[in-house]
């Protein structure tokens, strides 16, 4: 029989986490807030989901709940979007501070002011430096397969994970989606162990305030200073890496699926131009590629799929032979430039080579991106491109 | 050679003194005039304010009264609560 259903996004997003067995489940439901929260509450509703869904008055509560019910040994999940998530954002200090292994979608958004509801990454690259990992997919299945995924990945390096999706573009969309089998996924995520859990019998004040130096406790135990504790955080990221890496071909291996680890590549064997972006804006390059190599133009894509940790020995790896990067993102760094296309900078000046890298912003505020402006953008580059020149300021796509 | 710090997040115990020495934050210091305090006197349990209301715990309800000085930070609480005024903050650097 056949497991293969169509659904929307937000719907892969549900289905995966029923799948992993969550627990708990917190959200709000701000504007804009995706489906995805109101799926979850008919799922615990029915009977569906053997669940808490706890109300909140706010996102900022929806994470304060995650983080307690994490703490006392439930798998947790939530959701939210945009403006909503940067609500969030002292929480989502808290969590990975804590050391807490909730997976939460970040449906994309734009962020307000203005207001929108539509499409762009800006909100969940604001969220860069909370310590998260942060997985962007590129179609409904990859959503699905990532909820699971992102918890086993989570308590592995006991570190929250953000699974990213495109607003609209894949949220609410409908694609085939192939659903896995329920005891497969059992076995391929096993129980949430927790490092620590809060209970009666074993008492313990966590997270108390730490001082710029260590502390000896009272059984002679040098209990690490705040510094420390931040270097394992960076420590787990570090790891992490590999662990991303290896969930994604174990799952590959019960499922048949792999959708790659920390980046993907599309047409790069040969590829001279290279296509950088995540979700599905680097999914719409693959297409750009096409229309580039139609017209004798070597281009191939590389797909970011772990922003955090950034996959920085793959990216080196994936374009050490480009002669030209083009990177495309769907979010800013307001007075420089697209925080990925730094990123790519910084990883690829330790390769000594000089590859231009050139900076595309596209599709902000759901502005519509089609693979045949992606590569008139890309074609637009080609002559400063083959003169070498270094730097060419941020274009942005079909904007004024 | 200490025992290392294996915990993943930071966390300690509820044991006596997990927070470091803390008496040394401190600028008032609480004496005590027995003569005065009401349980003392009675020979008895009697109001222990001073007991009930000290936010750190370091007031031992006992005949006389104790305050670990270890711990006690110096707020005045006690002093501000016992109704005979036995307790006085005194400054750290007086005798």
């Amino acid at each position: 029989m056949s497991r293969v259903q169509i659904m929307t996004g937000n719907q892969a997003a549900a289905i995966g986490a029923v799948l992993s067995g969550v627990q708990v489940v917190a959200a709000y439901p701000i504007t804009p807030q995706s489906q995805l929260a109101e799926i979850m509450s008919q799922n615990v509703e029915s009977g569906k989901l053997h669940a808490e869904y706890v109300r909140v008055e706010s996102e900022h509560s929806a994470m304060t709940v995650c983080i307690s019910a994490s703490t006392v040994g439930a798998r947790v999940f939530t959701a939210t979007s945009a403006n909503g998530l940067l609500y969030m954002h002292e929480q989502l200090h808290w969590a990975a501070g804590s050391r807490l292994p909730i997976v939460m979608c970040c449906v994309n958004r734009g962020v307000g002011a203005p207001w929108t509801i539509f499409n762009d990454q800006q909100d969940s690259l604001a969220q860069r430096d909370t310590g998260w990992i942060q997985i962007y997919c590129r179609n409904n299945q990859e959503i699905l397969d990532s909820v699971i995924q992102a918890y086993r990945i989570a308590e592995t390096v006991y570190v929250p994970v953000m699974v990213c999706y495109d607003g609209f573009v894949l949220s609410h969309t409908m694609m085939p989606v192939e659903v896995p089998e329920a005891d497969k996924v059992r076995a391929f995520l096993p129980p949430y162990v927790p490092h620590t859990v809060l209970s009666p019998e074993n008492p313990k004040n966590l997270n108390p305030v730490l001082f710029p130096w260590k502390r000896e406790d009272t059984e002679g135990v040098l209990c690490d200073g705040y510094m420390e504790m931040r270097c394992k955080l960076q420590t787990a990221l570090d790891r992490s890496r590999e662990v991303i890496a290896e969930t994604s071909r174990s799952f590959a291996d019960v499922f048949g699926r792999d959708h790659g680890g920390v980046l993907w590549e599309y047409r790069t064997d040969d590829a001279e131009i290279m296509l950088v972006g995540m979700g599905s804006l680097a999914s719409e390059a693959t297409m750009a590629a096409d229309l580039l190599r139609s017209e004798g133009i070597r281009a191939g894509v590389v797909g970011i799929r772990a922003f955090r940790p950034f996959p920085k020995e793959d990216i080196r790896r994936a374009l050490q032979k480009a002669k030209g990067i083009l990177i495309f993102e769907k979010s800013i760094s307001y007075g420089f430039e697209g925080g990925l296309c730094s990123e790519i900078k910084a990883v690829m000046y330790a390769t000594g080579k000089r590859a231009p890298i050139y900076n595309f912003i596209a599709g902000l505020g759901g502005r519509d991106v089609k693979s045949g402006e992606l590569a008139e953008a890309a074609k637009s580059s080609l002559a400063e491109l083959e003169a070498g020149k270094p730097e060419r300021p941020t274009e942005w796509v079909n904007c004024g | 050679m200490k025992k290392k710090d294996t915990n993943v997040a930071a966390m300690c115990g509820p044991q006596i003194g997990e927070g470091g020495k803390t008496g040394d934050w401190r600028s008032l210091r609480p004496v005590i005039s027995h003569e005065r305090c009401i349980p003392f006197q009675k020979k008895k349990s009697a109001c222990f304010l001073c007991w009930l209301y000290c936010p750190e715990g370091v007031v031992k309800a006992g005949l006389p009264i104790e305050i670990n000085l270890e711990y006690c930070k110096g707020c005045g609480i006690c002093a501000e609560e016992c109704p005979p005024k036995a307790i006085l903050m005194v400054r750290e650097d007086k005798s």
